[in-house]
């Protein structure tokens, strides 16, 4: 395996993008023109990439598997967006901001990334508005702000609950802007299942056209993935349907090493599953947890409705145990506290699979309109989906798989490590450390995207001026493009009895129950035996009909499943490795008396990078060193 | 609970198509209608036929993949909601529910219920935009938009592209979807630069694919998102004055 190099620049903190921006290379306008960049997914991060560099005048490549870029999932993102404005004279700043994140993420992050990540906060809320993305305003006709998942600032800009809608729909036209002057093409309906290496360095991809079945291969001076999160692999989570692994795993399997798989993060206020056919989770924004209280009753069976136990029965255990924080603690420990009342039977709701998050005191304090102007869209979501309404009787809520953390492993320049391969905003691993803070997920896909990729990627393609890009049909593409015909036409020959959603569902619960919300040494080795015999049934037992030259649905899934049933093994080995509780991650074996989490830092405040081996169960690892200079390493207190 | 499908289903744009019938028993009241598809299609894997093809992702009611006409309504019964956002809940037990793709020249079919909505690309390309490359911007309060006029403007960009407008509309009309990005953009300040050539251009490539609005008004009764016909008055508004504006010296008109 090759050495690490995170490249993080000399220098104090706040100068090292500065001059790091400074010392790369820069790419004339004339030999931009002739070169490629291929980019693969449009949320966010892509879309904001793809648009920045057909700006700068590169010829752009861009693909997604929907019919159009505006689908991607960034698009359901609710709340907000985090930026160091400071234009509410809160005390908020760049600094500030970074040390919430580094603090925020238990300390598995690296110092200067995310420095860098909240010094261009700044540009993205600029270039958004004058995007025209509507954010929220107050009555002098300035942006609105509001305080998030337990910020003491209040630097969250928002567009209604539809922030991410909005922030998407901006890059997705800044996109389409390019499409027509045709320095960025535009695939729809085209999904990448594998990456193409030559010589060491990413030379292209091959693509299958869902519509068509067609396989094709595209050659470029460097490739992006921009593909996002896997949570898709616990089956039910808030992810779209169609998120999916496929893109970095195969990336992994060409050698670029993945970093902290294990690292997820379980949102806590997502509506309950209601039945076994449920097909996904819907999150219902953090923002409620600033007003609503959450309880559940104190008595095991306790079956009255909930506007009948009276305040003496109920626990409203956040408030309990961490009285600081009360409601609004971190997201992985409102996730963990729900799991444990839960799992001791107190949970409500028709499976007895939710907690209360009740808003009769807020309503009694506040008056039903001030409610209704801050909830009423979410509520209205709520009713929709459990014909419950909740100004009457209280919400209920569950966690939820809902964000990855972990993803492939990149430099600062944000290329991993195979050259001229690089990956951004959730498919990449570089900000979060061990858990997310609420608002900053589009912050970090359009800092990628917009401000970020565009400087560093010229570094790189400075160095390959007058090298067309390797043609497709050069001997390396074509082993690559065979390997994703077997595996498309193995798919249909397996002729087995069970559908792909069957595989996935069992997959996911394996997943939920040892690499969840709480994990411990017996459960991982207890997953990494039933993974691999489920892995199996699915090589045998597989059923998709149809054939490879249309659109078929079940088979654009199966190649996703099958990449998820990998992908989960690496997940439990680095869980089993990590043997301290920090952020989403959380190992029973590591706990304080009252049942905190416990994290080591003289063994682990490294990241683990992992390299596919051939056998997905025995990766081999490389650890990265986290050195903090500027924040001292401290136990994250809510109470 | 039971239903009875009628579901229009069809290989591909050159084949024929017809309605299947498929009862489906035993299915929950708190399933999405979406769920009760996906019901659906296992069962039919494990009878040995090929499953329904429909287009869906977030199940949110935001991305806008999905979309069918169910009983002859896009999106089907309930007001103001997304497909996926449809429970069966909705329907009385024992119901007969017909479910066909949107049914529009503009969006020609690729299977089952599946459409090609890619002209709806094609319009905002043409100018479904403010220019404003990456790093051009000033700060972001600089320029004071007066709330009510923001809230408008989202009221607007809340349009989730799914084209039920479309697919409702006696004519096959894509004017609520062109005039909400219309909307959107022309109402801020930072849009006005490219009013006049936005409107004009993007009302042009609307033309080219889809039919003329004849202020029917079932669009906004079908969309998801509730966007009003009076972003279509604006639409039409504007793009009489950029007929004018776009023929005189730009710059010198007010």
């Amino acid at each position: 395996m090759t050495g690490l190099e995170a490249k993080i620049p000399e220098g104090p903190l706040e100068n090292k993008w500065e001059s790091h921006k400074f010392s790369v290379r820069l790419v004339n306008p004339a030999n931009k023109r002739k070169l490629r960049v291929i980019i693969v997914g449009t949320g966010l991060a892509g879309a904001s990439a793809a648009a920045s560099l057909g700006e700068l005048g590169y010829q752009v490549d861009v693909f997604t598997f929907h019919d159009t870029p505006r689908r991607a999932h960034s698009i359901a993102a609710q709340g907000g967006i985090n930026a160091a404005k400071n234009y509410h004279n809160d005390g908020d700043s760049v600094r500030r901001l970074f040390y919430d994140t580094i603090k925020g993420g238990d300390y598995r992050s690296r110092e200067a990334n995310v420095y860098r990540l909240a010094e261009v906060s700044l540009n993205i809320i600029d270039q958004a508005t004058a995007q025209g993305v509507p954010f929220a305003r107050e009555y002098g006709g300035l942006l609105d702000n509001r305080s998030f998942g337990g910020a003491q600032v209040a630097r969250t800009f928002y567009a209604r609950g539809q922030t991410g809608q909005q922030l998407l729909l901006g890059a997705y036209q800044a996109l389409m802007r390019q499409v027509k002057t045709r320095t960025v093409r535009l695939h729809t309906r085209v999904e990448m299942l594998d990456l193409v290496v030559k010589d060491g360095r990413a030379i292209g991809i091959v693509t299958r056209d869902l519509v068509k079945g067609e396989i094709a291969r595209h050659s470029a001076h460097a490739v992006v993935l921009a593909t996002g999160g896997y949570a898709n692999v616990f089956f039910l989570s808030t992810n779209a349907k169609a998120s999916n692994t496929t893109a970095i795993w195969r990336a992994h399997r060409r050698g670029a090493a993945l970093a902290n798989p294990c690292f997820t993060q379980i949102h806590p206020t997502c509506i309950p599953a209601s039945d076994e056919f449920q097909s996904k989770l819907t999150l219902m924004s953090e923002s409620l947890r600033n007003d609503g209280r959450i309880w559940v009753p104190k008595n095991p069976g306790d079956d009255r409705p909930p506007e009948q136990i009276p305040e003496i029965d109920r626990d409203y255990y956040l408030e309990r145990r961490y009285p600081a924080f009360g409601n609004l603690v971190a997201r992985d420990i409102a996730s963990r506290a729900a799991k444990r009342v839960v799992d001791a039977g107190l949970g409500v709701g028709p499976l007895k699979n939710g907690v209360y998050l009740d808003f009769a005191d807020a309503t009694t304090r506040l008056g039903r309109r001030t409610i209704e102007e801050r909830y009423d869209n979410l509520f209205e979501m709520y009713n929709r989906i459990t014909d419950e309404d909740p100004y009457l009787v209280p919400m209920r809520i569950y966690p939820a798989p809902h964000y990855t953390m972990g993803g492939l492993w990149v430099d600062y320049n944000l290329m991993t490590t195979i050259p001229g391969l690089y990956a951004i905003g959730e498919a990449n691993f570089s900000d979060h450390g061990a858990n997310r803070l609420g608002a900053s997920a589009l912050m970090q896909g359009l800092a990628d995207g917009y401000f970020v990729l565009p400087y560093t990627i010229g570094d790189y393609l400075a160095g390959l001026l007058n090298e067309p890009p390797v043609p497709t049909d050069d001997p390396a593409f074509g082993p690559v493009e065979d390997e994703v015909g077997d595996r498309v036409r193995g798919y249909l020959a397996t002729g087995g009895s069970r559908t792909v959603d069957w595989f996935h569902r069992e997959l996911g619960k394996i997943m939920l129950d040892h690499c969840g919300m709480s994990r411990s040494a017996q459960g991982l080795e207890k997953a990494l035996s039933d993974i691999p015999a489920l892995y199996e049934e699915f090589k045998t037992d597989l059923r998709v009909l149809g054939t490879g030259e249309e659109l078929n649905q079940a088979l654009e899934r199966a190649g996703r499943v099958d990449d998820f049933f990998e992908l989960a093994m690496l997940m439990c080995v680095d869980a089993r490795e990590r043997e301290e509780s920090c952020g989403g991650h959380f190992r029973e074996e590591y706990q304080t008396e009252d049942g905190e989490a416990l994290r080591d830092d003289v063994g682990f405040a490294h990241v683990s990078a992992w390299e596919w081996t051939g056998d997905a169960a025995r990766p081999e690892v490389q650890n990265e060193d986290l050195v903090f200079e500027n924040v001292a390493l401290t136990t994250r207190s809510y109470k | 609970m039971n239903v009875t499908l009628q579901v229009w289903r069809q290989k591909g744009p050159g084949s024929p198509g017809a309605f299947k019938t498929y009862q489906v028993d035993a299915i929950s009241a708190e399933m999405s209608f979406l769920e009760m598809l996906d019901v659906l299609n296992e069962r039919l894997v494990n009878q040995g036929e090929d499953p329904v093809a429909f287009d869906h992702d977030c199940r949110e009611g935001i991305c806008g993949s999905c979309g069918v006409m169910i009983n002859g309504r896009a999106h089907g019964p309930q007001p103001g909601t997304a497909t996926c956002q449809l429970h069966m809940r909705r329907f009385p037990d024992g119901s007969t529910i017909v479910v066909e793709p949107w049914r529009a020249a503009g969006f020609p079919l690729v299977k089952d219920l599946v459409v090609d909505r890619s002209a709806f690309d094609r319009i905002i390309e043409a100018g479904g935009y403010i220019s404003v490359d990456t790093g051009s911007a000033p700060d972001a309060n600089l320029i004071p938009v007066p709330k009510t006029v923001a809230d408008t403007a989202f009221d607007a960009a809340a349009c989730i592209g799914c084209g039920a407008c479309v697919a409702a509309c006696p004519n096959g009309a894509a004017s609520l979807f062109t005039a909400a990005k219309i909307g959107h953009l022309n109402l801020l300040p930072q849009g006005h630069a490219e009013r006049w050539s936005r409107t004009e251009r993007m009302v042009g490539v609307m033309e080219h694919y889809f039919g003329s609005c004849t202020n029917h008004g079932e669009c906004e009764k079908a969309c998801p998102k509730e966007i009003s016909i009076d972003f279509i008055a604006m639409m039409n508004a504007d793009f009489l004055r950029a007929k004018l504006a776009n023929r005189r010296l730009a710059a010198q008109y007010r």
